[in-house]
Protein backbone atom coordinates (compact mmCIF):
# COMPACT_ATOMS: atom_id res chain seq x y z
CA UNK A 1 0.00 0.00 0.00
CA UNK A 2 1.53 3.76 -1.01
CA UNK A 3 0.05 6.46 1.01
CA UNK A 4 0.83 10.24 0.75
CA UNK A 5 2.96 12.79 2.39
CA UNK A 6 2.40 15.72 2.16
CA UNK A 7 5.16 17.95 0.32
CA UNK A 8 4.46 21.78 0.77
CA UNK A 9 5.62 24.41 -1.74
CA UNK A 10 7.95 21.65 -3.16
CA UNK A 11 10.03 21.41 0.28
CA UNK A 12 11.43 17.38 -0.05
CA UNK A 13 13.42 17.90 3.17
CA UNK A 14 10.63 19.65 4.94
CA UNK A 15 8.37 16.71 3.87
CA UNK A 16 11.00 14.20 5.13
CA UNK A 17 10.83 15.83 8.39
CA UNK A 18 7.51 15.64 8.82
CA UNK A 19 7.33 11.92 8.34
CA UNK A 20 10.08 11.32 10.52
CA UNK A 21 8.51 13.88 13.40
CA UNK A 22 4.87 11.26 12.86
CA UNK A 23 7.51 8.60 13.47
CA UNK A 24 8.92 9.99 16.85
CA UNK A 25 5.65 10.84 18.11
CA UNK A 26 4.59 6.96 18.21
CA UNK A 27 4.96 5.48 22.03
CA UNK A 28 7.20 2.68 20.99
CA UNK A 29 9.90 4.97 19.20
CA UNK A 30 12.45 7.13 21.05
CA UNK A 31 14.97 8.39 18.85
CA UNK A 32 15.76 9.16 15.05
CA UNK A 33 19.41 8.69 13.78
CA UNK A 34 19.37 11.19 10.90
CA UNK A 35 21.77 13.22 9.01
CA UNK A 36 22.03 16.42 11.58
CA UNK A 37 23.30 20.04 10.89
CA UNK A 38 25.39 21.26 13.73
CA UNK A 39 26.08 24.91 14.82
CA UNK A 40 28.42 26.22 13.03
CA UNK A 41 29.69 23.45 10.99
CA UNK A 42 29.02 23.00 7.45
CA UNK A 43 29.64 19.17 7.14
CA UNK A 44 26.62 17.26 8.22
CA UNK A 45 26.62 14.52 10.21
CA UNK A 46 25.25 11.69 11.70
CA UNK A 47 23.23 12.39 14.84
CA UNK A 48 20.75 11.23 17.14
CA UNK A 49 17.52 13.08 17.71
CA UNK A 50 15.16 12.30 20.78
CA UNK A 51 13.33 15.90 21.68
CA UNK A 52 10.93 16.73 18.40
CA UNK A 53 11.93 20.28 18.23
CA UNK A 54 15.53 19.40 17.37
CA UNK A 55 14.10 17.47 14.13
CA UNK A 56 14.38 20.77 12.88
CA UNK A 57 18.07 20.64 12.29
CA UNK A 58 17.52 17.43 10.27
CA UNK A 59 19.02 17.56 6.79
CA UNK A 60 18.08 14.30 5.22
CA UNK A 61 18.80 15.06 1.59
CA UNK A 62 22.02 16.56 1.25
CA UNK A 63 25.19 16.08 -0.84
CA UNK A 64 27.03 16.04 2.08
CA UNK A 65 28.16 11.99 3.10
CA UNK A 66 31.11 12.29 5.80
CA UNK A 67 30.96 8.81 6.24
CA UNK A 68 29.15 4.96 6.16
CA UNK A 69 26.63 5.90 8.89
CA UNK A 70 25.86 1.78 9.25
CA UNK A 71 28.69 1.07 11.59
CA UNK A 72 27.71 4.01 13.86
CA UNK A 73 24.24 2.02 13.83
CA UNK A 74 25.81 -0.99 14.94
CA UNK A 75 26.70 0.62 18.12
CA UNK A 76 23.42 2.48 18.76
CA UNK A 77 21.75 -1.52 18.15
CA UNK A 78 24.40 -3.58 19.86
CA UNK A 79 21.99 -4.06 22.31
CA UNK A 80 18.00 -4.46 23.11
CA UNK A 81 16.93 -0.76 24.65
CA UNK A 82 13.57 -1.77 24.66
CA UNK A 83 12.36 1.02 22.35
CA UNK A 84 12.45 1.54 18.74
CA UNK A 85 15.23 3.80 16.31
CA UNK A 86 14.05 5.17 13.84
CA UNK A 87 17.56 5.12 11.16
CA UNK A 88 16.61 7.60 8.11
CA UNK A 89 19.72 6.72 5.84
CA UNK A 90 21.14 6.34 2.61
CA UNK A 91 20.32 3.33 0.62
CA UNK A 92 23.71 2.36 0.66
CA UNK A 93 24.20 2.80 4.26
CA UNK A 94 20.84 0.68 5.01
CA UNK A 95 22.46 -1.83 2.49
CA UNK A 96 25.36 -1.91 4.63
CA UNK A 97 23.22 -2.09 7.71
CA UNK A 98 21.50 -5.14 6.48
CA UNK A 99 25.13 -6.60 5.63
CA UNK A 100 26.24 -5.89 9.12
CA UNK A 101 22.76 -7.47 10.73
CA UNK A 102 23.72 -10.66 9.06
CA UNK A 103 27.18 -10.64 10.20
CA UNK A 104 26.10 -9.92 14.14
CA UNK A 105 27.47 -6.49 13.66
CA UNK A 106 24.23 -4.69 16.05
CA UNK A 107 20.91 -5.99 15.34
CA UNK A 108 17.73 -4.19 13.43
CA UNK A 109 14.97 -6.30 15.21
CA UNK A 110 14.78 -2.55 17.38
CA UNK A 111 15.28 -0.55 14.31
CA UNK A 112 12.95 1.28 11.42
CA UNK A 113 14.99 1.87 8.68
CA UNK A 114 13.85 4.64 6.55
CA UNK A 115 15.19 5.67 3.26
CA UNK A 116 14.65 7.94 0.03
CA UNK A 117 15.88 8.04 -3.40
CA UNK A 118 19.23 9.40 -3.34
CA UNK A 119 20.63 11.47 -5.61
CA UNK A 120 23.90 11.30 -4.12
CA UNK A 121 26.99 12.79 -2.78
CA UNK A 122 30.10 14.68 -2.91
CA UNK A 123 33.36 13.48 -1.58
CA UNK A 124 34.09 15.13 1.59
CA UNK A 125 36.55 17.54 -0.06
CA UNK A 126 34.27 18.42 -2.75
CA UNK A 127 31.79 18.95 -0.43
CA UNK A 128 33.82 21.63 1.29
CA UNK A 129 34.66 23.30 -1.97
CA UNK A 130 30.31 22.93 -2.81
CA UNK A 131 29.38 24.23 0.56
CA UNK A 132 31.86 27.16 0.33
CA UNK A 133 30.85 28.23 -3.13
CA UNK A 134 27.47 28.01 -3.48
CA UNK A 135 25.13 30.81 -1.85
CA UNK A 136 22.52 30.10 0.31
CA UNK A 137 21.52 26.27 1.63
CA UNK A 138 23.93 23.73 -0.21
CA UNK A 139 21.08 21.05 0.36
CA UNK A 140 18.66 23.27 -0.82
CA UNK A 141 20.84 24.36 -4.14
CA UNK A 142 21.94 20.10 -4.42
CA UNK A 143 17.84 19.42 -4.34
CA UNK A 144 17.37 22.21 -7.48
CA UNK A 145 20.26 21.11 -9.31
CA UNK A 146 18.79 17.60 -9.13
CA UNK A 147 15.11 18.45 -9.80
CA UNK A 148 16.44 20.27 -12.56
CA UNK A 149 17.92 17.77 -13.80
CA UNK A 150 21.60 19.80 -14.12
CA UNK A 151 23.86 17.84 -11.92
CA UNK A 152 26.49 20.32 -13.36
CA UNK A 153 28.06 21.90 -9.91
CA UNK A 154 30.44 24.87 -9.66
CA UNK A 155 34.10 24.78 -10.47
CA UNK A 156 34.23 21.76 -12.26
CA UNK A 157 32.74 19.64 -8.85
CA UNK A 158 31.44 16.21 -9.45
CA UNK A 159 29.59 13.84 -7.43
CA UNK A 160 31.66 10.74 -6.32
CA UNK A 161 32.33 8.33 -8.74
CA UNK A 162 31.07 5.40 -6.50
CA UNK A 163 27.61 7.67 -6.81
CA UNK A 164 27.26 8.33 -10.79
CA UNK A 165 28.33 4.63 -10.93
CA UNK A 166 25.44 3.81 -8.27
CA UNK A 167 22.12 1.75 -9.87
CA UNK A 168 20.86 1.25 -6.55
CA UNK A 169 19.62 4.60 -5.37
CA UNK A 170 15.77 3.72 -4.53
CA UNK A 171 15.44 2.84 -0.72
CA UNK A 172 14.18 -0.60 -1.73
CA UNK A 173 15.80 -2.73 1.01
CA UNK A 174 14.44 -0.12 3.68
CA UNK A 175 11.37 -0.72 5.88
CA UNK A 176 9.51 2.19 5.05
CA UNK A 177 10.80 3.79 1.67
CA UNK A 178 9.93 7.20 0.53
CA UNK A 179 10.14 8.58 -2.99
CA UNK A 180 11.81 11.46 -2.80
CA UNK A 181 12.01 11.88 -6.67
CA UNK A 182 8.24 12.95 -7.03
CA UNK A 183 8.74 16.32 -6.30
CA UNK A 184 6.31 17.66 -9.25
CA UNK A 185 3.55 15.51 -7.48
CA UNK A 186 2.91 17.66 -4.30
CA UNK A 187 3.15 14.34 -2.48
CA UNK A 188 5.87 12.19 -2.22
CA UNK A 189 4.47 8.67 -2.13
CA UNK A 190 5.56 6.69 1.08
CA UNK A 191 5.83 2.68 0.87
CA UNK A 192 5.86 -0.28 3.73
CA UNK A 193 8.86 -2.75 2.38
CA UNK A 194 8.46 -5.23 4.75
CA UNK A 195 6.20 -5.94 7.59
CA UNK A 196 7.44 -4.18 10.19
CA UNK A 197 7.30 -1.11 8.04
CA UNK A 198 3.65 -1.78 7.47
CA UNK A 199 2.69 -2.27 10.86
CA UNK A 200 4.00 1.40 11.73
CA UNK A 201 3.46 3.03 8.45
CA UNK A 202 -0.25 2.31 9.34
CA UNK A 203 -0.07 3.91 12.73
CA UNK A 204 0.78 7.21 11.10
CA UNK A 205 -2.68 7.39 9.41
CA UNK A 206 -1.67 8.80 5.71
CA UNK A 207 -4.36 9.08 3.23
CA UNK A 208 -3.78 6.29 0.22
CA UNK A 209 -2.02 7.43 -2.74
CA UNK A 210 -3.23 7.09 -6.82
CA UNK A 211 -0.65 5.66 -9.11
CA UNK A 212 0.03 8.93 -10.78
CA UNK A 213 2.37 9.82 -7.96
CA UNK A 214 4.69 7.07 -8.44
CA UNK A 215 4.40 7.59 -12.81
CA UNK A 216 6.33 10.84 -12.18
CA UNK A 217 8.97 9.49 -9.84
CA UNK A 218 9.26 6.21 -12.00
CA UNK A 219 10.21 8.56 -15.17
CA UNK A 220 13.22 10.65 -12.62
CA UNK A 221 14.13 7.14 -11.41
CA UNK A 222 14.17 5.44 -14.33
CA UNK A 223 16.39 8.54 -16.43
CA UNK A 224 18.90 8.95 -13.57
CA UNK A 225 19.33 5.02 -13.62
CA UNK A 226 20.04 4.85 -17.50
CA UNK A 227 22.84 7.48 -16.85
CA UNK A 228 24.29 6.02 -14.10
CA UNK A 229 24.37 2.40 -15.70
CA UNK A 230 26.30 4.00 -18.54
CA UNK A 231 28.44 6.13 -16.17
CA UNK A 232 29.10 2.54 -14.38
CA UNK A 233 29.97 0.43 -17.44
CA UNK A 234 32.27 2.91 -18.67
CA UNK A 235 33.87 2.86 -15.03
CA UNK A 236 34.19 -0.95 -15.03
CA UNK A 237 35.93 -1.17 -18.46
CA UNK A 238 38.45 1.16 -17.52
CA UNK A 239 39.21 -0.23 -14.37
CA UNK A 240 39.09 -3.56 -15.27
CA UNK A 241 41.66 -2.39 -18.36
CA UNK A 242 43.80 -0.21 -15.39
CA UNK A 243 44.28 -3.77 -13.36
CA UNK A 244 44.70 -6.64 -15.98
CA UNK A 245 47.94 -7.58 -14.77
CA UNK A 246 50.34 -7.86 -11.17
CA UNK A 247 52.25 -4.99 -12.76
CA UNK A 248 49.42 -2.65 -13.58
CA UNK A 249 47.70 -3.80 -10.24
CA UNK A 250 51.12 -2.72 -8.58
CA UNK A 251 51.36 0.49 -10.80
CA UNK A 252 47.47 1.18 -9.81
CA UNK A 253 48.07 1.40 -6.00
CA UNK A 254 52.00 2.75 -6.25
CA UNK A 255 50.55 6.09 -3.96
CA UNK A 256 49.22 3.61 -1.24
CA UNK A 257 50.85 4.60 2.29
CA UNK A 258 49.31 1.62 3.66
CA UNK A 259 47.56 3.96 5.83
CA UNK A 260 44.48 1.80 5.87
CA UNK A 261 41.90 4.39 6.10
CA UNK A 262 40.21 2.86 3.23
CA UNK A 263 39.39 -0.58 5.37
CA UNK A 264 38.50 1.55 8.41
CA UNK A 265 36.03 3.35 6.55
CA UNK A 266 34.39 0.63 5.07
CA UNK A 267 31.02 -0.27 6.87
CA UNK A 268 31.82 -4.13 5.83
CA UNK A 269 35.27 -4.63 6.76
CA UNK A 270 33.99 -5.52 10.54
CA UNK A 271 36.64 -7.71 11.86
CA UNK A 272 37.92 -6.45 15.20
CA UNK A 273 40.85 -8.66 14.76
CA UNK A 274 41.89 -8.24 11.01
CA UNK A 275 44.45 -9.84 10.18
CA UNK A 276 46.29 -6.75 8.95
CA UNK A 277 46.87 -5.41 12.68
CA UNK A 278 48.03 -8.35 14.12
CA UNK A 279 51.86 -9.32 14.47
CA UNK A 280 51.52 -11.53 11.73
CA UNK A 281 52.79 -8.25 10.05
CA UNK A 282 55.87 -7.07 12.16
CA UNK A 283 58.00 -8.97 10.48
CA UNK A 284 61.64 -9.76 11.89
CA UNK A 285 64.07 -7.26 11.00
CA UNK A 286 66.37 -10.15 9.33
CA UNK A 287 63.42 -11.23 7.48
CA UNK A 288 63.25 -7.72 5.80
CA UNK A 289 66.87 -7.97 5.29
CA UNK A 290 66.44 -11.53 3.76
CA UNK A 291 63.92 -10.37 1.42
CA UNK A 292 65.69 -7.14 0.22
CA UNK A 293 68.93 -9.42 -0.48
CA UNK A 294 66.98 -11.59 -2.28
CA UNK A 295 65.67 -9.08 -4.71
CA UNK A 296 67.93 -6.64 -5.02
CA UNK A 297 65.98 -3.60 -3.37
CA UNK A 298 62.46 -3.98 -2.18
CA UNK A 299 59.83 -1.28 -1.93
CA UNK A 300 58.04 -0.04 1.52
CA UNK A 301 55.85 -0.13 3.00
CA UNK A 302 55.52 -4.08 1.92
CA UNK A 303 52.40 -5.96 1.16
CA UNK A 304 50.24 -3.34 -0.19
CA UNK A 305 48.74 -5.78 -2.54
CA UNK A 306 48.58 -8.43 -0.31
CA UNK A 307 46.54 -5.89 2.08
CA UNK A 308 43.74 -4.81 -1.33
CA UNK A 309 43.79 -8.28 -2.24
CA UNK A 310 42.79 -9.93 0.72
CA UNK A 311 40.29 -7.04 1.53
CA UNK A 312 39.26 -8.14 -1.49
CA UNK A 313 38.47 -11.83 -1.09
CA UNK A 314 37.36 -11.21 2.76
CA UNK A 315 34.53 -8.64 1.76
CA UNK A 316 33.85 -7.88 -1.92
CA UNK A 317 30.68 -10.55 -1.73
CA UNK A 318 29.84 -7.53 0.79
CA UNK A 319 30.46 -4.36 -1.07
CA UNK A 320 27.46 -1.74 -0.87
CA UNK A 321 29.36 0.42 -3.16
CA UNK A 322 29.10 3.37 -1.07
CA UNK A 323 32.55 4.95 -1.96
CA UNK A 324 33.85 5.91 1.46
CA UNK A 325 37.36 3.40 0.82
CA UNK A 326 38.15 6.32 -1.92
CA UNK A 327 36.60 9.12 0.58
CA UNK A 328 39.16 7.99 3.11
CA UNK A 329 41.88 7.82 1.33
CA UNK A 330 44.26 10.57 1.39
CA UNK A 331 46.44 9.90 -1.97
CA UNK A 332 43.35 9.75 -4.23
CA UNK A 333 43.54 5.78 -5.19
CA UNK A 334 40.50 4.78 -7.03
CA UNK A 335 39.98 2.05 -4.20
CA UNK A 336 36.30 2.61 -4.72
CA UNK A 337 36.06 1.81 -8.55
CA UNK A 338 38.35 -0.95 -7.94
CA UNK A 339 36.56 -2.59 -5.49
CA UNK A 340 33.05 -1.84 -7.05
CA UNK A 341 34.11 -3.51 -10.19
CA UNK A 342 35.57 -6.81 -8.73
CA UNK A 343 32.43 -6.98 -6.20
CA UNK A 344 30.24 -6.84 -9.41
CA UNK A 345 31.68 -10.13 -10.66
CA UNK A 346 32.16 -11.87 -7.00
CA UNK A 347 28.67 -11.15 -6.11
CA UNK A 348 27.70 -12.18 -9.41
CA UNK A 349 29.14 -15.33 -9.26
CA UNK A 350 27.07 -16.27 -6.40
CA UNK A 351 23.42 -14.67 -7.38
CA UNK A 352 24.03 -12.02 -4.35
CA UNK A 353 23.16 -8.79 -4.18
CA UNK A 354 24.81 -7.44 -1.13
CA UNK A 355 22.24 -6.24 1.71
CA UNK A 356 19.27 -6.62 -0.90
CA UNK A 357 17.66 -8.77 2.17
CA UNK A 358 18.19 -9.73 5.67
CA UNK A 359 17.27 -13.38 4.57
CA UNK A 360 19.85 -13.78 2.09
CA UNK A 361 22.66 -15.38 3.39
CA UNK A 362 26.32 -14.12 3.13
CA UNK A 363 27.76 -16.44 0.04
CA UNK A 364 31.05 -17.02 2.26
CA UNK A 365 28.67 -18.55 5.34
CA UNK A 366 27.21 -21.34 3.54
CA UNK A 367 27.39 -24.03 0.77
CA UNK A 368 25.35 -26.42 -1.31
CA UNK A 369 27.01 -30.11 -1.30
CA UNK A 370 26.87 -29.86 -5.15
CA UNK A 371 27.76 -26.73 -7.25
CA UNK A 372 30.35 -25.08 -8.88
CA UNK A 373 31.78 -28.28 -10.45
CA UNK A 374 34.05 -26.56 -12.84
CA UNK A 375 36.02 -25.35 -9.96
CA UNK A 376 37.54 -28.73 -9.01
CA UNK A 377 39.98 -30.06 -11.27
CA UNK B 1 64.60 -24.17 -25.23
CA UNK B 2 65.01 -24.28 -21.86
CA UNK B 3 62.41 -25.72 -19.55
CA UNK B 4 60.97 -23.38 -17.04
CA UNK B 5 60.90 -24.69 -13.89
CA UNK B 6 57.47 -23.40 -12.03
CA UNK B 7 57.15 -23.57 -8.10
CA UNK B 8 53.62 -24.87 -6.89
CA UNK B 9 52.31 -24.40 -4.08
CA UNK B 10 49.99 -26.98 -2.15
CA UNK B 11 47.56 -26.83 0.46
CA UNK B 12 47.07 -30.29 1.54
CA UNK B 13 44.62 -32.00 3.77
CA UNK B 14 46.20 -34.24 6.77
CA UNK B 15 43.24 -36.53 6.36
CA UNK B 16 43.48 -37.42 2.51
CA UNK B 17 46.09 -35.79 0.10
CA UNK B 18 48.90 -35.41 2.62
CA UNK B 19 48.08 -39.41 2.98
CA UNK B 20 48.18 -39.85 -0.47
CA UNK B 21 51.30 -38.48 -1.05
CA UNK B 22 52.84 -40.22 1.76
CA UNK B 23 51.44 -43.47 0.44
CA UNK B 24 53.25 -42.29 -2.97
CA UNK B 25 56.14 -42.09 -0.60
CA UNK B 26 56.41 -45.38 0.75
CA UNK B 27 55.57 -46.70 -2.92
CA UNK B 28 58.32 -45.15 -3.88
CA UNK B 29 56.13 -43.33 -6.65
CA UNK B 30 57.95 -40.02 -7.91
CA UNK B 31 56.21 -36.73 -8.36
CA UNK B 32 57.89 -33.26 -9.70
CA UNK B 33 59.69 -31.52 -7.30
CA UNK B 34 57.97 -28.26 -7.97
CA UNK B 35 55.39 -29.02 -5.90
CA UNK B 36 56.09 -27.80 -2.25
CA UNK B 37 53.22 -29.63 -0.42
CA UNK B 38 52.16 -27.27 2.96
CA UNK B 39 49.90 -29.89 5.35
CA UNK B 40 46.68 -28.21 6.44
CA UNK B 41 44.29 -30.23 8.92
CA UNK B 42 41.57 -29.05 6.86
CA UNK B 43 41.08 -27.92 3.22
CA UNK B 44 38.08 -25.53 5.56
CA UNK B 45 41.23 -23.99 6.81
CA UNK B 46 42.72 -22.28 4.08
CA UNK B 47 41.58 -18.81 4.18
CA UNK B 48 41.75 -17.08 0.49
CA UNK B 49 44.39 -14.90 2.13
CA UNK B 50 47.27 -17.67 2.54
CA UNK B 51 46.65 -18.74 -1.42
CA UNK B 52 47.06 -14.64 -2.25
CA UNK B 53 50.19 -14.80 -0.57
CA UNK B 54 51.69 -17.73 -2.21
CA UNK B 55 50.96 -15.76 -5.70
CA UNK B 56 52.71 -12.74 -4.40
CA UNK B 57 55.49 -13.81 -3.16
CA UNK B 58 56.15 -15.74 -6.75
CA UNK B 59 54.42 -18.90 -6.67
CA UNK B 60 53.29 -19.88 -9.87
CA UNK B 61 50.16 -21.52 -9.16
CA UNK B 62 48.60 -22.96 -5.57
CA UNK B 63 46.68 -25.79 -5.38
CA UNK B 64 44.30 -26.53 -2.57
CA UNK B 65 43.38 -30.41 -2.35
CA UNK B 66 41.44 -31.93 0.06
CA UNK B 67 39.13 -35.15 0.72
CA UNK B 68 36.28 -36.16 -1.72
CA UNK B 69 32.78 -34.64 -0.91
CA UNK B 70 31.30 -36.43 1.86
CA UNK B 71 34.59 -37.89 3.15
CA UNK B 72 35.30 -34.55 4.83
CA UNK B 73 36.79 -35.87 8.43
CA UNK B 74 35.28 -32.39 9.66
CA UNK B 75 32.29 -33.00 7.89
CA UNK B 76 32.21 -30.12 5.32
CA UNK B 77 35.23 -28.40 5.55
CA UNK B 78 35.94 -28.93 1.68
CA UNK B 79 32.72 -27.39 0.53
CA UNK B 80 33.95 -24.66 2.02
CA UNK B 81 37.30 -24.75 0.18
CA UNK B 82 35.40 -24.82 -2.91
CA UNK B 83 32.83 -21.85 -2.40
CA UNK B 84 36.36 -19.88 -1.30
CA UNK B 85 37.91 -21.10 -4.73
CA UNK B 86 35.44 -20.15 -6.61
CA UNK B 87 35.77 -16.42 -5.53
CA UNK B 88 39.55 -16.77 -5.72
CA UNK B 89 38.47 -18.01 -9.53
CA UNK B 90 36.50 -14.92 -10.03
CA UNK B 91 38.88 -12.59 -8.78
CA UNK B 92 42.09 -12.95 -9.29
CA UNK B 93 42.35 -13.84 -13.03
CA UNK B 94 40.94 -9.99 -13.25
CA UNK B 95 44.75 -9.67 -12.26
CA UNK B 96 46.06 -11.68 -14.96
CA UNK B 97 46.48 -14.63 -12.95
CA UNK B 98 45.59 -17.44 -15.27
CA UNK B 99 42.06 -19.73 -13.94
CA UNK B 100 44.87 -22.40 -14.46
CA UNK B 101 47.16 -21.55 -11.50
CA UNK B 102 44.28 -21.59 -9.32
CA UNK B 103 43.40 -25.48 -8.67
CA UNK B 104 40.99 -27.48 -6.13
CA UNK B 105 41.38 -31.17 -6.39
CA UNK B 106 39.57 -34.02 -4.29
CA UNK B 107 42.52 -36.98 -3.69
CA UNK B 108 41.50 -39.76 -1.14
CA UNK B 109 44.04 -41.29 1.18
CA UNK B 110 44.61 -43.84 -0.97
CA UNK B 111 44.91 -42.28 -4.29
CA UNK B 112 48.37 -42.23 -4.19
CA UNK B 113 49.04 -42.91 -8.02
CA UNK B 114 46.24 -40.37 -9.30
CA UNK B 115 47.57 -38.09 -6.27
CA UNK B 116 51.40 -38.40 -8.89
CA UNK B 117 49.47 -38.47 -12.05
CA UNK B 118 47.69 -35.04 -10.91
CA UNK B 119 50.74 -33.73 -9.71
CA UNK B 120 52.67 -34.18 -13.10
CA UNK B 121 49.93 -32.88 -14.83
CA UNK B 122 49.58 -30.07 -13.11
CA UNK B 123 53.08 -29.05 -13.59
CA UNK B 124 52.96 -29.63 -17.08
CA UNK B 125 49.92 -27.46 -17.65
CA UNK B 126 51.86 -24.63 -15.53
CA UNK B 127 55.27 -25.14 -17.24
CA UNK B 128 53.28 -24.08 -20.21
CA UNK B 129 51.65 -21.01 -18.79
CA UNK B 130 55.37 -19.95 -17.32
CA UNK B 131 56.37 -17.44 -14.91
CA UNK B 132 53.35 -14.57 -13.36
CA UNK B 133 54.04 -11.03 -14.05
CA UNK B 134 54.19 -11.17 -10.28
CA UNK B 135 57.75 -11.63 -10.60
CA UNK B 136 58.29 -8.29 -11.17
CA UNK B 137 56.70 -6.79 -7.81
CA UNK B 138 57.17 -9.77 -5.33
CA UNK B 139 56.48 -8.20 -2.28
CA UNK B 140 54.42 -5.09 -3.43
S1 LIG C 1 26.36 5.20 -3.39
FE1 LIG C 1 24.21 5.32 -4.14
S2 LIG C 1 22.94 5.24 -2.33
FE2 LIG C 1 25.06 5.69 -1.62
S3 LIG C 1 25.18 7.92 -1.50
FE3 LIG C 1 25.87 7.39 -3.53
S4 LIG C 1 24.02 7.44 -4.83
FE4 LIG C 1 23.35 7.41 -2.71
S1 LIG D 1 34.77 -1.34 -0.30
FE1 LIG D 1 34.42 0.87 -0.45
S2 LIG D 1 32.55 1.04 -1.69
FE2 LIG D 1 32.63 -1.09 -0.95
S3 LIG D 1 31.43 -1.10 0.95
FE3 LIG D 1 33.59 -0.76 1.52
S4 LIG D 1 33.82 1.48 1.63
FE4 LIG D 1 31.91 1.07 0.50
S1 LIG E 1 43.31 4.67 2.18
FE1 LIG E 1 44.50 4.86 0.28
S2 LIG E 1 46.66 5.03 0.97
FE2 LIG E 1 45.46 4.29 2.73
S3 LIG E 1 45.63 2.04 2.59
FE3 LIG E 1 43.74 2.59 1.51
S4 LIG E 1 44.40 2.81 -0.65
FE4 LIG E 1 46.27 2.86 0.61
Amino acid sequence: MIRKLPLEKGNVPGAVRNLLRLLLALDDVDAVMAPLRTPGARMIMPGMVSDPERIEAIDPVSPCFPLNAAQLLSKLARKPTGAFLVACLRPCEIRAAIERAKLHQGSLEEVILVGMDCGGAFSNRDYQTFSGTVSGDPAEAFCQAIQADELRFPEGLSLASACQACTAFTPDAADIALGTFAWESGFLPVEARTEKGRRFLERLHLENAGMEVCEKRNVVVSDIRDRRIAFRDAMFEKTRAAVDSPEKLAAYFSNCVLCTNCRVACPICYCRECVFMTDVFDHEPLQYRNWSRKSGAIRLPRDVLFFHLTRLVHMSTGCVGCGQCSNACPNDIGVTELFCTIAAGSQQAFGYFSGRSIDEPPPMTVFETSEFPEVVG
Amino acid sequence: MEIYEPTIVAFVCNWCTYTAADLAGTSRLEYPKNIRLIRVMCTGMVDPQYVIKALLEGADAVLVSGCHPGDCHYINGNFKARRRMKLLQEILPRFGFDRNRLRLTWIGASDGIRFVEIMHNITRQVRELGPTGMRNVVGF
